[in-house]
């Protein structure tokens, strides 16, 4: 009877303490360290990292890409997880093709749209060989901000949208079909069964993705690292150039933790609004 | 007169052909968004391979044309021979292997716990879990790199081995719990009354019907490892894994490199989806019907 009782701690014992150890102690360090100066508690490092004019340029970048970069993903995973059950032709096939990059590292997909989007890249190419244009579009040049923003924003959305689509697809496939057949019997056409049957009953996969894709974005910096470099800064961008670069291990934590922050916050904000209407219903 | 006379199934009303010609065109829909969307994920990943076998000459050329007039692997082998590339491939290899293990080792445990008991405390347990998840990493990284100074790992495989672990180790617990569900107790209790002991019980029975799952997850586990660039960054100065090397290495990397290193990260997700396409979904908590 003992073991019965104290078994499952046993059990779960050593990921607790790992996850002590590795997450729980260096989150207070890493506290400590933005507040911690020669001598005690200073504010000089948030001083130092406010006074860096690439800090704001990153805060709003961060920002713009989730607010862009969220809700495009999620309309085209759902579009996508619709069209895979609509039961096309070979499903398998585009099915394997559209997950592709769910195991492609950001890095590798900053690197991929390069190809693309670098001054003497593909689309160049073809614009040039198409004669729209006399030498091609500087995409990626540091005054172009919109094109900039434009290429990590289709770089991250084709990088991502796959996690949003496998767990929109494990949603719809809970869905019991008689609902929307149902539905269909009594005469609902596509747009009413996709507003008042599909929709709500995904609820919580699309909560599930959003939580993960926006604490995911947050995160996000090897996308623009790779293709502009520091001209598009992010926010975990700008702690490795402080660690990493500048040496600055203290700036650096104060920034990780305005991501900590951040992320926080969307969590509990999309745990507070998505959830309630749901169980309101 | 004539349809006094005709047999009564003759008068039946036309066909309506509408809804019919409707649905053909519904289907022709579907198909051309499907391949729309094909096309946008796997266009890319063909330009980034046909850049990688490009020669320095084809890659310099502009405007481009798409099909490379000659074909050489001289750029994927710069690639490799350049500095740091193969020890840091090993690094990952290592890494990635070290922390399926370990992962596995303090996760599965705990993820046979949440499944099979019920016990004062697993509700907090889940939602520790859970936070530290949405933890970022690079608020992590940045103090373990202190931490591994400080203990003399700073550098090595283990270190990154150690952050990996904790950042799959959430996944880890929660995925191997769903597996663990869906394995019977009964099987268990059965062996049990047969005379084996409980450890017995999850070797002989537990286990095996779980390994397939077991394997999925552990393959999830490899890709989150290798695809991890921030703490493998922090974390290292000289023992980098590939994706920290190559992007350390891109301030002053040839386009050349660039293409090839990126389409060198490529080729493992290629295979890992592949084996991977039919568990993708399970591991969300469903079944592919």
């Amino acid at each position: 009877m003992i073991s019965r009782l104290r078994s499952p701690w046993i059990l779960l014992l050593p990921s607790i303490v790992l996850m002590l150890t590795l997450f729980g102690w260096p989150l207070i360090q890493g506290v400590l360290e933005a507040f911690r100066g020669d001598d005690g508690f200073t504010l000089a490092n948030w001083e130092r990292l406010f006074n860096d004019p690439y800090i704001f340029t990153a805060l709003r970048n961060t920002l713009v890409l989730i607010v862009i970069v969220v809700p495009i993903q999620l309309v085209l995973a759902i579009g996508m997880a619709l069209l895979m059950q609509a039961r096309p032709r070979f499903a398998g096939g585009h099915f394997y093709l559209w997950c592709l990059p769910l195991a492609i590292s950001e890095l590798a997909a900053g690197l991929v749209w390069l190809s693309i989007f670098d001054n003497r890249g593909y689309l160049n190419s073809l614009l040039v060989s198409l004669g729209l244009s006399d030498d091609g579009v500087q995409w990626l040049g540091y005054q172009n901000t919109g094109t900039m923003l434009l290429a990590v924003v289709i770089a991250e959305v084709w990088r991502a949208t796959s996690l949003v689509f496998v767990i929109v697809v494990a949603g719809v496939q809970m869905i019991p079909r008689d609902f929307d057949e149902a539905a269909q019997v009594f005469g609902a056409n596509f747009w009413q069964r996709l507003r008042h049957v599909t929709l709500p009953l995904l609820g919580p996969s699309l909560q599930v993705a959003l939580i993960l894709r926006t604490i995911l974005a947050l995160q996000a910096f090897a996308v623009a690292q790779a293709l502009t470099g520091r001209d598009f800064p992010l926010l975990v961008g700008e702690t490795y150039e402080w660690y990493s670069n500048l040496q600055n291990p203290a700036v650096a934590s104060a920034v990780s933790l305005i991501v900590l922050a951040i992320s926080l916050a969307t969590a509990v904000f999309y745990l507070r609004t998505v959830r309630q209407p749901e169980e309101a219903r | 007169m004539n349809q006094a006379e005709a047999p009564p199934q003759t008068v039946l009303p036309p066909v309506d052909r509408a809804p019919l010609r409707r649905r053909r065109w519904r289907a022709i829909g579907v198909q051309m968004a499907c391949i729309a969307v094909t096309l946008f994920m796997a266009l890319p990943i063909v330009l980034i391979g046909l850049a990688a076998v490009s020669s320095r000459d084809a890659l310099n050329e502009f405007p481009k044309s798409l099909i490379p007039n000659e074909f050489s692997t001289e750029t994927l082998v710069a690639f490799f021979r350049a500095t740091g590339t193969v020890p840091a491939l090993g690094n990952s290899v290592l890494v990635g292997i070290y922390t399926v293990f370990l992962s596995l080792v303090v996760g599965a445990p705990a993820g046979y716990a949440l499944a099979r008991h019920a016990f004062r405390g697993k509700d907090t347990y889940q939602v520790f879990i859970l936070f530290v998840r949405a933890l970022p990493i690079v608020v992590l990284s940045v103090p373990l790199a202190t931490m591994f100074l400080r203990i003399d790992v700073y550098d090595t495989v283990f270190a990154v081995t150690l952050v990996h672990t904790t950042l799959a180790l959430p996944t880890t617990v929660l995925i191997t719990a769903s597996i663990f569900v869906s394995v019977p107790a009964d099987l268990e209790e059965a062996a049990r009354v047969f005379g084996c002991t409980r450890w017995q019980a999850a070797r002989k029975i537990v286990v095996p019907l779980a390994l397939p799952g077991l394997a999925a997850s552990s393959i999830f586990t490899f890709v989150l490892s290798w695809n991890e660039i921030l703490g493998a960054t922090i974390v290292t100065l000289g023992h980098r894994t590939l994706p920290a090397q190559v992007l350390t290495a891109l301030g002053e990397a040839s386009t050349a490199y660039r293409f090839a290193g990126g389409f060198a990260l490529i080729i493992p997700a290629l295979v890992f989806i592949f084996v991977m396409r039919r568990y993708l979904v399970n591991m969300w908590g469903t079944t592919l019907r």
